[in-house]
C-alpha cells in the first residue's frame, strides 16, 4: 500500500474515532437510546413520505418528459425546459410553504409539496436525455422500418436511460433533503425531532433526528447510485 | 545551428532506449526532416531540443551553446514550436496568440502588434480581417498558418515542427507547405521538422534524418537518400518508386542543356534536317523573331522535302516552364505521348529541350559517380 | 378572479417593503459571503486535484456525501458543536452550511473543466516557454472559467434555498417570513416569503448567468 492510500485510511480511522468520541460526549448515543421508539416510528413515516412522493414523481415525471419530446409537442420543448430550469431554482421550503397555503396542513400538502419538488428534475432529465439521443440512431431505426413507438422503446429510452436515472437521483436527493421540512406543514417524519430539539435547545433530541436523517439521505443516494450502476445496461452506461 | 551529440533517452520503467546515441548537425538556415515510422524516436528527439523531454545522456547545442546551460523556460522562449494539433489558445484572438511570447519577453506592445500584422500579411492572411478573429473562426489551414506565425513571432533562430501539417487536408497541405518554403527563404530559420510522410520530407527537407527504433540510420540530402538508401529498411521506407520521387527534386530549368538548337520560319528544311542530324535530335523547335517557341518540325517528316520551315511546321501540343520539376515534365510527356518537351519561360521564350533520354541520364549520373 | 386572500397578501407586501428589503439583504449577506469564501477554497482545491486522479475521486466523493446531508439535519448536527464556542445558532452556522454545500458544485466544475482542457494546449503553452503560473493564468483558467462560473451559479441558487431554512436557527433572511407564516398560520407572510425567496433565486440565477457570459472569452462562446 502506498503512502497516499495509508494517509486516507488513517484519516478515515481518525475521523471515525473523533465522531465516536463526539457522539458519546455530546450525549448523542444515550439520547438516541432514550428516543429509540420515536426514531423508529418517525423514521418509518419519513421513509414512507419520501418513497410515496418519489414514486409518484417518477410515475408521472418520466411519461410527462417523454410526451414533451414527441413531435406534436417538440416545438414547446425549449420553452418547457427553460420553465423547468427556472422552476428548479425555487427553494424547496418555498414549495412546501406554497403547498401549505394551497392545501392547508397535513399529509396531503406534505406529499404534494415533495412530489412537486421531485417532479421537475425528472421531467427535465427525461427530456434532455431523449433529446440528446444522436439523430443518426433515430434515423437508422426509422430506416430499418421501426414504428415511432418501437423507436421510442428500442432506441430512445434505452439511450436516454442513464440521464433519466441521473434525474431520478437528483430528484430523490432533493426529496430526501426536503422530507424533514415536511414536519413543518404537518407531514411528520424525523424533522419532528430536529425542530423540537432546536425549539427546546435540547441537543439530544436534535441529534436523534439529525443523525438518522443524514444517514438515511446518504443511504438513499448510495442505493440509487447502485441501482443506476446495475440497471442501466453497460453499452449506454458511462460508469461501467 | 542545432547539434546533437550522442543524445539518448530511456524512459522510466523501460529498458530499451527510445532514442539511442543520436548525433546530428543541422546547419544554420536549413530544414532537417526527422523521418520514420511511429515509435521510431523522431518526436522524442525533437522534444529533447526544447527540453520538453530531458535527455538521459548526451548533449544538444544551439548556436554553440549547450541547452543544458539554459533555464528550460528561457530556452523554449528562444525556440519556435509548432505542433500537429495546432494548439491555438481558444480564449485569445489571433493577435493575442501571436503576441503571447513577445509580450512575455517584455517587447514593446506596439512593436509586437505591428509585427503580428506583418506576419499575417506574409502568410497571405489579411491583417485587418484576421487580427481580431478567434481561432474557432478560422479554417484548419488558416489555424495552422497562425500556429506557424505564433512560433516565429519572437524571431527565434530555431524552429521545431512536430508533424505540423499532418492534420490538414491534402489540398491545403500542399499550399501551406509551399507557403512555408517561400517564407523560409525570407526568415531562414534552422528547422527541425518531424514527419512520417516521405513525400513531405522530400519536398521540405534540405536534409533528411531517417530513424528506426531510436537510432539514426541515415542522414543525408533527399536526393542521396532516394538514390542511395543506406539499407533495406530505408529503401523500403522511401518506397519502390523512390527514383520517381527523385524527379521532384530537379527542376526543368536545371535539366535543360544550354544553347539548344532551333530554327526560324524562314530557314529551309535542309537547314533544319542538318541541325537535327548534327545534334542527334528527332525534332527541332521553330522560334519567332523574339525567340518565342512557335512550333516544331520532325526529322522523319521533313527529310528530303524542299521549302521553308514556316510552310511545314506543326503546332506544339504542349510546353513546360523551367520552374516545374521533372516529375511533372515526365508525366506531361506520357500524357501527350511525346519523348521530349519544349521548355518556355513565362513570356513564351524558348529555353531548351527536356527529353526522356536526358532525364534518364540525369538519374543515372549519381550511380556513375559512385 | 382576485380573492380577498390575494388582496391581503398584496396589501401585506406593499406595506412591508422595508422589512422585505432588509431580510433580502440578510439573505444575500449569508449566501454571498459563504459562496464567496467557497470560491476561494473550492477553486484551488479543484485545480490541485486535477493533477491527481485518486485524490480527486476521494475529494469529490467526500463533497458529494456532504451535499446529500439535508440542511436541517446539518444544522441539527452543527448546533451542538458550534455551541461550544457560543455560536450554535444564527449567522455563523448558516454561513458554514452554505460554505460546505457550495464545495461540491465548485470543486466538481473546476476539476472537470481543468481536466477537460485539451492536452495540446498545455503542450503548446509549455513548448512556447510559459511557466506553470503563466499557463494557469493565460490559458487554463480563462478556458475553465465558464464552467467554474456555472458551478458557482449552481451553488448560489441551491444555497438561497438553504439560507431560507437557516431562518429556523435564527439566521434571519427571507426564510423568517416562511417560519412565521407557518407557525402563525398566516398565508400573507407564508406566500410573501415563498415568493420573495423564489424570485431572489431566479434573479440570482440570471445575474450569475450574465456574469458567466461576461467572463467568457468570445473565442469560447458557442
Amino acid at each position: 500500500m502506498d503512502g497516499f492510500a495509508r494517509f486516507w485510511r488513517n484519516g478515515l480511522m481518525l475521523a471515525v474515532f473523533v465522531l465516536g468520541a463526539w457522539a458519546w460526549a455530546s450525549g448523542l448515543l444515550p439520547a438516541m437510546a432514550d428516543n429509540w421508539d420515536d426514531i423508529t416510528y418517525l423514521g418509518q413515516q419519513h421513509v414512507q413520505l419520501a418513497a410515496l412522493s418519489g414514486a409518484i414523481a417518477i410515475i408521472v415525471g418520466v411519461p410527462l418528459g417523454v410526451v414533451l419530446t414527441r413531435p406534436r409537442f417538440a416545438r414547446f420543448g425549449d420553452v418547457a425546459l427553460q420553465v423547468l430550469n427556472i422552476g428548479a431554482t425555487i427553494p424547496t421550503l418555498a414549495v412546501l410553504a406554497l403547498s401549505m397555503s394551497l392545501l392547508g396542513i397535513g399529509d396531503t400538502p406534505a406529499l404534494f409539496g415533495l412530489f412537486v419538488a421531485s417532479l421537475l428534475p425528472i421531467v427535465a432529465n427525461t427530456m434532455a436525455g431523449i433529446r440528446a439521443v444522436p439523430p443518426h440512431l433515430r434515423e437508422a431505426a426509422r430506416g430499418m422500418g421501426l414504428a415511432p413507438r418501437q423507436v421510442l422503446w428500442q432506441v430512445e429510452l434505452p439511450n436516454a436511460l442513464f440521464v433519466i436515472f441521473a434525474g431520478i437521483r437528483t430528484a430523490m436527493a432533493i426529496n430526501v433533503g426536503t422530507v424533514p421540512l415536511a414536519y413543518l406543514i404537518g407531514g411528520g417524519g424525523l424533522g419532528e425531532l430536529i425542530f423540537t430539539g432546536i425549539d427546546l435547545n435540547d441537543f439530544g433530541t436534535m441529534l436523534s433526528g439529525a443523525v438518522p436523517t443524514a444517514i438515511l439521505a446518504i443511504l438513499v443516494d448510495l442505493l440509487i447510485a447502485q441501482l443506476q450502476f446495475w440497471l442501466v445496461p453497460r453499452g449506454v452506461n458511462p460508469l461501467r | 545551428m542545432i547539434r546533437l551529440e550522442q543524445v539518448s533517452k530511456t524512459f522510466p520503467s523501460t529498458t530499451v532506449p527510445a532514442v539511442d546515441r543520436v548525433t546530428l548537425e543541422v546547419p544554420e538556415g536549413e530544414i532537417c526532416v526527422l523521418l520514420g515510422p511511429s515509435g521510431c524516436g523522431k518526436t522524442t528527439t525533437m522534444k529533447m531540443v526544447n527540453r520538453l523531454i530531458e535527455p538521459s545522456s548526451g548533449e544538444i547545442f544551439i548556436n554553440g551553446r549547450s541547452t543544458a546551460s539554459y533555464d528550460p523556460v528561457e530556452l523554449r522562449r528562444a525556440i519556435g514550436y509548432v505542433i500537429q494539433q495546432i494548439g491555438l489558445f481558444p480564449n485569445k484572438t489571433v493577435e493575442q496568440n501571436i503576441c503571447l511570447v513577445p509580450d512575455i519577453l517584455g517587447w514593446d506592445a506596439a512593436k509586437s502588434r505591428a509585427r503580428a500584422a506583418e506576419l499575417l500579411e506574409m502568410a497571405g492572411l489579411e491583417p485587418a480581417t484576421f487580427l481580431r478573429r478567434y481561432p474557432k473562426e478560422l479554417s484548419g489551414g488558416q489555424q495552422q498558418r497562425v500556429g506557424v506565425l505564433r512560433a516565429i513571432a519572437a524571431d527565434p533562430p530555431v524552429l521545431l515542427m512536430d508533424e505540423p501539417f499532418g492534420a490538414i487536408d491534402p489540398i491545403n497541405r500542399t499550399s501551406i507547405q509551399d507557403e512555408f518554403l517561400r517564407m523560409q527563404k525570407q526568415i531562414k530559420k534552422t528547422v527541425l521538422f518531424v514527419s512520417h510522410d516521405i513525400d513531405e520530407a522530400v519536398k521540405m527537407a534540405d536534409r533528411i534524418a531517417i530513424f528506426r527504433e531510436g537510432r539514426l540510420v541515415q542522414y543525408d540530402t533527399p536526393d542521396n537518400i532516394l538514390a542511395h538508401p543506406a539499407d533495406n529498411f530505408v529503401s523500403d521506407f522511401v518506397g519502390g518508386d523512390r527514383t520517381l520521387k527523385r524527379l521532384q527534386l530537379i527542376t526543368v530549368g536545371d535539366a535543360i542543356q544550354p544553347d539548344a538548337p532551333r530554327v526560324r520560319a524562314e530557314d529551309s528544311l535542309e537547314r533544319a534536317v542538318q541541325l537535327m542530324e548534327q545534334h542527334g535530335h528527332q525534332s527541332i523547335v521553330m522560334v519567332g523573331p523574339r525567340g518565342r517557341a512557335r512550333g516544331y518540325v520532325e526529322l522523319a517528316q521533313v527529310r528530303g522535302l524542299k521549302g521553308t520551315v514556316g510552310k511545314n511546321y506543326e503546332a506544339l501540343p504542349t510546353t513546360i516552364r523551367p520552374n516545374e520539376n521533372l516529375r511533372t515534365a515526365v508525366s506531361t510527356m506520357f500524357r501527350h505521348d511525346m519523348s521530349w518537351l519544349a521548355c518556355v519561360d513565362e513570356n513564351g521564350v524558348f529555353k531548351g529541350y527536356v527529353t526522356l533520354r536526358s532525364v534518364r541520364s540525369l538519374l543515372a549520373e549519381t550511380y556513375r559517380d559512385a | 378572479m382576485v380573492s380577498s386572500i390575494d388582496m391581503d397578501i398584496l396589501q401585506y407586501i406593499l406595506s412591508n417593503g422595508p422589512l422585505i428589503a432588509s431580510r433580502t439583504g440578510e439573505h444575500i449577506a449569508i449566501v454571498a459571503v459563504a459562496v464567496g469564501v467557497a470560491v476561494l477554497t473550492g477553486v484551488p482545491i479543484g485545480i490541485a486535484i486535477s493533477q491527481h486522479k485518486r485524490s480527486a475521486d476521494a475529494v469529490l466523493y467526500a463533497a458529494s456525501m456532504m451535499i446529500t446531508v439535508p440542511s436541517i439535519a446539518l444544522f441539527g448536527i452543527m448546533i451542538p458543536v458550534l455551541s461550544l464556542i457560543g455560536q450554535g445558532i444564527g449567522y455563523l452556522p448558516a454561513v458554514i452550511a452554505v460554505l460546505l454545500y457550495s464545495q461540491l458544485p465548485i470543486i466538481r466544475n473546476t476539476y472537470s473543466a481543468m481536466s477537460n482542457i485539451d492536452p495540446a494546449l498545455r503542450e503548446a503553452a509549455r513548448g512556447m516557454g510559459l511557466t506553470s503560473l503563466q499557463r494557469l493564468w493565460q490559458v487554463e483558467l480563462p478556458i475553465a472559467l465558464p464552467v467554474i462560473m456555472a458551478g458557482v451559479r449552481q451553488a448560489m441558487v441551491m444555497n438561497i434555498g438553504v439560507a431560507a431554512i437557516a431562518a429556523y436557527i435564527g439566521a434571519g433572511g427571507l426564510g423568517a417570513f416562511i417560519t412565521r407564516g407557518i407557525s402563525q398560520t398566516d398565508p400573507r407572510q407564508l406566500v410573501t416569503g415563498a415568493l420573495a425567496v423564489s424570485i431572489l433565486a431566479v434573479l440570482a440565477d440570471f445575474a450569475l448567468l450574465g456574469l458567466q457570459r461576461l467572463v467568457t472569452s468570445p473565442g469560447l462562446r458557442q
